[in-house]
């Protein structure tokens, strides 16, 4: 779906935040990005969504460029505007291509539970509640892509994991290929069916490990999906042993 | 807050007036010095129709002026959040109208201007208008970027950015700008009338303050600048319910 071919950034500053990163993404697969902060995650992302432009390299797409709404994208933040209903936010990207549709809107809330809250103002929910919205919008326009900027990291424990059981769910319902940047070596394991791990500063593409860890209802206990978070642990002090031993911890 | 809390700054008020009147009978104190709070009130009753006819007077100054603030400071805000070349050419002389004295300009523009109205509005809007201007420019230079960003991906125009996003995500910057240009839209009135009142031109409170300090009046001039404190808390508190409304409006 995706080729990513020798793809280096260098901003304007003078920071190389990315070398050399050469991967593909197929269509149907649940990416996750991991590594420590600073490693360039979440330019490759933006890099993926077309807000930003490579130094060096190329992003094929196999499809052509994306179009408008083809790409979700959910941010670190719910980032919703307080001045307009849940429903509204949603609907936001419809707006914005002049194909409005209630329905969808409708639907993209059902999908993620808050079919209930569609006249609510962002003020008025909870953290949670603010990144299923935010979730929903990126989902309404129907997208190929799903890019996602550690959606959970400020969320507490509980809503997280629930979140995170939320969006395998919907993965598996529809089959919507998701690249996820995220620093937790637990949700990376969890959620993907693939991880690609990275080293940070220059970012490189470190690692590519395919998850093996069954599908079943109890995947955080199952023994493959620890064995699992334990070669990403390895595989990241391999990389980078100061800041393994810190994440892992 | 309990309701002894609430009441507390009226009782303190009453109570520093009491002690006014006291000392001024206590020690004398002729009104030409120092009137006591007894005085003044008497001064306005004896004289309402000219104080209040002169607070209108000033009054629609200030919102006039306040009205055109508002509208000049967002147009120009917008300029400046368009175009680089727009915010480098204006940005200067915002900055060189807002920190000349207004005292100092204010007799060109009252000789320039000929109409005496249209002259103390254009001194109060020079005085107020900088507050809006520059808490919009903050307010549409921080839109978030990350919803930015999204509008971008989905082929915003630069149309719908400004009105679905940028504006409305200013507003609440340009409420504090108001709020702020409200009070000193009344000082600018004021100290355009105390120039204009100087050169013969009867109009608002500052002018009949100034005719009660040459009549030795001073009863009356306290009078009026008792309304003048009233109606700059007045403003405040007005505007700062405008801007609770409307954001409470907004976002519940």
């Amino acid at each position: 779906m995706i080729a990513i071919e020798g793809v280096s950034k260098r901003f304007a500053s003078g920071t190389l935040a990315l070398e050399g990163i050469s991967t593909g993404i197929a269509a149907g697969e649940f990416v996750a990005l991991l590594g420590p902060s600073g490693c360039g995650k979440s330019t490759l992302l933006r890099l993926l969504a077309g807000l930003e432009t490579p130094s060096e390299g190329v992003v094929n797409f196999a499809a052509g460029r994306p179009k408008a709404g083809e790409i979700g994208f959910v941010f670190q933040d719910a980032t919703l505007m307080p001045w307009a209903t849940a429903a509204q936010n949603v609907a936001l990207p419809l707006r914005l291509q002049k194909r409005p549709d209630d329905a969808a809107v409708s639907a993209a809330l059902a999908q993620v539970g808050l079919a209930a809250f569609a006249g609510a103002k962002p003020g008025t929910l909870s953290g949670g509640m603010k990144m299923r919205v935010s979730i929903a919008r990126a989902l309404v326009s129907k997208p190929k892509l799903l890019l996602m900027d550690e959606p959970f990291a400020a969320l507490d424990e509980f809503t997280r994991h629930k979140l995170q059981e939320d969006l395998r769910d919907l993965w598996r319902r529809t089959g919507t290929t998701i690249v996820f940047v995220t620093h937790s070596i637990y949700e990376a394991a969890y959620l993907a069916s693939r991880v690609l791990v990275m080293s940070a500063r220059p970012g490189r593409l470190a690692a590519d490990v395919a998850s093996n860890v069954a599908e079943g209802p109890d995947r955080r206990g199952a023994a493959d999906y620890v064995a699992f978070v334990k070669q990403l642990t390895e595989t990241l002090r391999a990389v980078m042993p100061d800041e393994a031993e810190v994440r892992a911890a | 807050m309990t309701t002894l809390e609430r009441a507390a700054p009226v009782a303190f008020g009453f109570l520093g007036l009491a002690i006014w009147q006291g000392a001024i009978w206590a020690l004398d104190v002729p009104p030409y010095v120092l009137p006591g709070p007894i005085a003044i009130v008497q001064a306005y009753a004896a004289d309402y129709g000219t104080l209040n006819a002169a607070l209108v007077s000033t009054l629609t100054v200030t919102v006039t002026a306040l009205a055109v603030s508002a509208t000049l400071g967002v147009v120009l805000a917008l300029a400046m959040a368009a175009s680089s070349l727009a915010r480098a050419a204006i940005q200067p002389w915002a900055v060189i109208l807002q920190v000349t004295p207004v005292v100092a300009i204010a007799p060109l523009i009252i000789l320039w201007v000929n109409q005496p109205f249209l002259a103390l509005v254009v001194c109060a809007t020079i005085v107020a208008f900088f507050p809006v201007l520059s808490n919009t420019a903050a307010g549409l230079a921080a839109t978030p970027p990350e919803l930015l960003d999204l509008f971008k991906l989905n082929g915003a125009t630069r149309v719908q950015t400004l009105f679905l996003l940028r504006l409305p995500a200013a507003l609440p910057y340009f409420l504090a700008g108001l709020r702020i240009s409200g009070t000193l839209a009344l000082v600018g009135a004021v100290v355009a009338e105390f120039v204009a009142g100087s050169g013969g031109f009867a109009s608002g409170l500052a002018y009949r303050i100034l005719e009660a300090g040459y009549r030795l009046e001073i009863p009356r001039m306290f009078a009026a600048l008792t309304l003048l404190a009233l109606a700059g808390i007045a403003i405040y508190a007005a505007l700062g319910l405008f801007a609770y409304l409307m954001l409470r409006r907004r976002d519940s």
